[in-house]
């Protein structure tokens, strides 16, 4: 068995034990489910528009949210529990434990992220192509819970509370400029630039191309965009982390 | 493979800090190697590279045979470790850190099953593997500790500290475990503070201080490098004059030590003959005499106070 397939094995051992853990902590809880849910009937409550209208910025918005829950109190919470050191002792390399913890993010985003769709479809409002946006809820959960971890990797703290607060301070300022409450084309020109540094961004345009037919980048990219952040996200993170996990060990 | 462990030459440095100062030393298969040495003497950041956790600035580490830097992985497939500051996963049970760690092995899930009821049952755990271990007292979270560490049944294992600040019969059981399995043909690399606990369970004894191996030698061997450090205690009927007996040449130091006198001397036949003579010649008698060895202790403090020395 090649050595990757032996690592990626122990990654899934990593994320079942994330499973077990840390889904029904209470940051998770609040950070990845009372949150969007409250985000989500702020955003929608009162507001003069048609369900398949906002539908685009409720998926994009709630799969954010949930899909980086997770990832980032894993780390710090292992370092503060003390079972960091014994978690490393094994033969596992980084990026085994970065990618368990991206895959627990990952599930949590992606089962949480298929309520709404599910909601949707069970009121009528059909997809242009399924398939497709399922696939883009799959590669967007992946990135999102790239990020997630990324965002877990430095300052190396060992307060969970510390982690999720420095990246909710990254988390909601990309969710104001990412389409979700103003689609991209609305946004005046510099707008634009900001937008199109953030995953979300692609996101929310591809599930209003699969929805209401119109968005602002083409379909392929907004697939591109997601797979290169995806790939940034999880190469950054194993870098990172490979510099700061032994910080965290003093 | 002849060392289980071999060392050359390794350092580490922390900024302006060298806390592994180019240190060597090989452990022998099948041997109980102590690493003492007192906190900041490099003792938990040799475990560290030893176990692959962080890299040295220079040197060469080899455990089980393989290259911990070339090949940390299958060096770290033949290891076990217990380390200094760790714990198990309080929000799982016993049975699940276990297997856990089982898949992080890449032991196939049969194996996993056998070694963990085996060790369950061997470490007392058995009955409680399906509760939290956060239901654990200390000693049992130890001892799942060892467990986890052992379900590989690893050829090395490394013990940073195994018994700190665990009850009386949890520190037994371990002991006599660690002898068990050292029997069975595991080589044991254990850092300790516990002067005793290396004494009873250690073949060779390497004393780090500083980043810098100070000696490495067998318990009785090292003892044997402090014999001026070997003391008399002896106690008369009547108070005396303790200066009188720097009369003999013999005598290093003669020190009050309650109703007895401590003396240190390199040669103590010389020195019970010359108290004989000296009860003899002053009508005293003399109520009890003990010649006493240079404990592991006594040569630990010498070693180290040795080296601060020559530093200042």
């Amino acid at each position: 068995m090649s050595i990757l397939t032996e690592q990626f094995k122990r990654s899934l051992a990593i994320a079942e034990k994330n499973i077990k853990i840390y889904y029904l902590k209470g940051p998770v809880i609040i950070f990845g489910l009372i949150f969007p849910l409250f985000l989500a009937l702020a955003y929608t409550i009162g507001r003069n528009i048609s369900l398949k209208e906002f539908l685009p910025g409720l998926i994009g918005m709630t799969t954010f949210f949930t899909a980086t829950a997770v990832g980032p109190s894993i780390v710090p919470w292992e370092t503060r529990s003390k079972t960091l050191e014994k978690l490393l002792c094994c033969p596992i390399l980084i990026w085994t434990v970065i990618f368990g913890d991206m895959l627990s993010s990952f599930i949590f985003g992606l089962i949480i992220s298929v309520i709404p769709l599910t909601l949707t479809l069970f009121l009528g409002i059909q997809p242009i192509n399924f398939a497709m946006l399922f696939l883009g809820l799959i590669i967007a959960n992946l990135c999102f819970s790239a990020l997630s971890v990324l965002l877990s990797a430095y300052p190396p703290t060992d307060i969970p509370a510390t982690s999720l607060m420095l990246s909710s301070l990254v988390k909601f300022p990309l969710v104001f400029i990412s389409g979700v409450f103003i689609p991209v084309e609305q946004l005046p020109p510099w707008g634009i630039v900001i937008s199109s540094i953030s995953p979300l961004t692609y996101f929310t345009d591809m599930v209003r191309q699969l929805f209401l037919k119109r968005g602002f980048y083409p379909l392929a990219l907004d697939f591109l965009a997601l797979i290169a952040f995806t790939a940034a996200f999880a190469f950054s993170a194993i870098k990172l982390h490979e510099k700061t996990l032994t910080k965290r060990l003093s | 493979m002849e060392h289980a462990i071999a060392v050359q030459e390794l350092t580490k440095r922390y900024g302006d800090v060298t806390a592994v100062d180019h240190i060597s030393f090989e452990v022998k298969e099948g041997e109980i190697f102590g690493f003492l040495g007192p906190n900041g003497a490099g003792k938990t950041t040799t475990i560290r590279i030893l176990t692959g956790l962080i890299k040295p600035d220079g040197g060469k580490a080899f455990v089980a045979g393989y290259d911990i830097l070339k090949n940390p992985i299958e060096a770290k497939q033949h290891t076990g470790v217990v380390p200094e500051v760790s714990n198990a996963y309080v929000d799982l049970t016993a049975w699940e850190n276990l297997a856990l760690t089982g898949k992080l092995y890449g032991m196939p899930s049969q194996k996993i099953r056998e070694n963990a009821t085996n060790l369950l049952k061997e470490f007392g755990l058995y009955e409680v593997k399906d509760k939290l271990v956060r239901t654990f007292s200390k000693g049992m979270k130890q001892r799942l500790l060892l467990c986890m560490a052992l379900i590989n049944d690893p050829e090395v294992l490394f013990l940073d500290e195994p018994t700190s600040g665990l009850d009386v019969e949890s520190t037994r059981l371990l002991r006599e475990k660690i002898t068990q399995y050292n029997k069975d043909g595991k080589t044991i690399f254990l850092s300790t503070h516990n002067m005793e606990e290396a004494n009873q369970l250690c073949h060779r004894i390497a004393i780090i201080n500083h980043g810098q191996i100070a000696a490495i030698d067998t318990p009785e061997s090292l003892r044997a490098q402090a014999m001026e450090l070997q003391y008399i205690e002896v106690a008369f009927d009547k108070i005396v004059n303790i200066q009188e007996f720097s009369k003999s040449p013999s005598i290093i130091k003669a020190v009050p030590a309650g109703n007895k006198v401590r003396i240190y001397t390199a040669d103590p036949p010389t020195v019970i003959e010359f108290l004989v003579e000296y009860a003899k010649k002053n009508s005293l008698r003399i109520i009890s005499l003990n010649t006493m060895m240079p404990s592991l202790e006594d040569v630990f403090l010498k070693l180290i106070r040795r080296k601060e020395v020559i530093i200042q």
